[in-house]
């Protein structure tokens, strides 16, 4: 009862001095805020400007225009490599969104003025995490039906869209973490690939794994294993990121 | 300057009477193996880097979280130096695994888990360096340091477990079944006195290259800051 009353006094006596006391009452509320203003900030200038889309997708048609030649995909190759050709476009269209993305903000002292305010600075990389993942499906959900279209395959199953978001959830946690510290290194504009492919490469291995077990009609229990690996992978490397993402944008 | 201490010089003539010794039981006193004959012998070698390095890498991992939650740059200084080590040992583990492949798989690279966990661990520790050389300001190069070790730490696990959904041809030696088919040996008793010798010598050779290089560490450092007071 007493503490009850306590809360009650204490609400009230915070409702007096702050004008925005009901945030600071609620954290998880000023959290979930805070995200979505990175996102919302992200997606606006991205709509306006579309640069960044524009560039991902030409870049991963072009990609794929490569891959016909580099591999001659006639009919038959095509059943064996088509995952493997998703996930390349994806894993080199994504750095060029990423270190974009990041580099916008280092290029105007934007990165500082978000760090100033006054939110959990999680808040900021799960905000970054969300539109990069908003700009990677977006650009695969392009890519897909065209792909479709020119090889004459049918890419869209509910199985194989699952990897690919879980592929790209596991792809873009991590290459935001890197991207924000390869933007603040000399060698900013070459660095990010470097970083970050060997460290996705259970993504992208369990992923081509799986979506080309879903391409192929393969039993459910084999495409169970990676798709396991795929959210494991997912949920650590969150966590650890948002654990030392901290350290990364401190001054 | 500190002198160098003495325990560091003593270690240093250890450790070269050491790695004699074990080349001595390697090449020399243990057996040649009946199947894969004398470059079976690669094998004391390939085993005493490559434990040394993992040693290495799990340390600079564990000095990462170390260094995340203290912030001294001691932990940074440890760290370089353990990743410094370990990745010219791995690298030397993944040539002299090579040599031994060859004539035993009949090529010089397969991509069977473990080696190219190997690969992938060797280029994520490379990143590692070309991160560091982008950065001026030794605080952040720590803490940056300190964040890609983790992750690569953590990353390099997982990707040897993604790759055992495929089928292995490395040779479990100790206890795998179906070794022989895959070029695993049973040890004979003077073998096994090299092998656990070139552990031993290689773990000495280590320690003792790990604290050479702390010391470095520590030299450059105090060189920073006395160029620091002079410019001042």
């Amino acid at each position: 009862m007493a503490n009850k009353s306590n809360a009650l006094v204490d609400q009230s006596m915070n409702a007096d001095v702050h004008a925005r006391s009901k945030e600071t009452i609620r954290p998880s509320a000023t959290f979930l805020k805070a995200v979505s203003a990175v996102v919302w900030k992200d997606l606006q200038a991205e709509f306006r400007s579309r640069e960044l889309f524009s560039a991902m997708l030409v870049f991963s048609l072009l990609i794929i225009l490569i891959f016909n030649f580099a591999l001659e995909l006639d009919v038959k190759t095509r059943q064996s490599v088509t995952a493997g050709v998703l996930w390349a476009t994806f894993a080199f269209a994504g750095t060029l969104g990423l270190n974009r993305s990041m580099a916008i903000e280092k290029d105007r002292g934007c990165l500082d003025g978000l760090l100033l305010a006054p939110v959990d600075r999680s808040a900021i990389y799960f905000g970054k995490v969300i539109s990069n993942l908003a700009f990677m499906l977006i650009v695969e959900i392009i890519v897909l039906p065209v792909y479709s279209v020119l090889y004459n395959t049918n890419l869209f199953q509910p199985g194989l869209l699952l990897v690919i978001l879980l592929g790209s959830i596991g792809y873009v946690a991590v290459g935001t973490l890197l991207s924000a510290m390869s933007v603040q290194t000399r060698t900013r504009d070459i660095l990010l690939p470097i970083l970050l492919f060997p460290v996705v490469i259970p993504v992208l291995l369990a992923a081509v794994k799986a979506s080309s077990g879903f391409l192929t009609g393969s039993e459910l229990a084999d495409v169970l294993l990676p798709i396991n690996l795929l959210i494991a992978y997912d949920i650590i490397f969150i966590a650890v990121a948002f654990m030392v993402f901290d350290s990364v944008v401190e001054e | 300057m500190q002198a160098k201490p003495l325990a560091l010089t003593i270690l240093d003539i250890v450790s070269v009477i050491a790695l004699g010794v074990s080349a001595y039981l390697a090449l020399v006193f243990a057996p040649t193996e009946l199947v894969m004959g004398d470059v079976q012998r690669v094998f004391y070698f390939h085993i005493g880097t490559a434990w040394t390095a993992l040693l290495g890498f799990i340390l600079a991992a564990v000095f990462s979280v170390i260094f995340l939650i203290t912030r001294d740059l001691k932990w940074d200084r440890l760290q370089v130096a353990a990743i410094e080590v370990s990745l010219v040992f791995f690298f030397i583990t993944i040539v002299l695994g090579s040599i031994w492949a060859r004539p035993a798989w009949n090529t010089w690279w397969t991509w069977d888990p473990r080696l190219t966990t190997a690969a992938v661990t060797e280029l994520i520790y490379v990143a590692y360096f070309m991160l560091r050389q982008g950065i001026d300001d030794p605080d952040r190069r720590a803490r940056f340091g300190a964040v890609y070790a983790l992750v690569g730490g953590i990353s390099a696990p997982i990707t040897f477990f993604a790759i055992r959904l495929f089928r292995t041809i490395h040779p479990v030696v100790i206890g795998g079944a179906n070794a022989e088919a895959q070029g695993g040996f049973n040890m004979t008793a003077d073998m096994r006195v090299a092998f656990f010798f070139a552990l031993f010598a290689f773990t000495v050779i280590f320690v003792d290259l790990f604290w050479n290089r702390i010391r470095l560490g520590d030299l450059q450092n105090q060189v920073e800051q006395l160029k620091l007071t002079v410019t001042m």
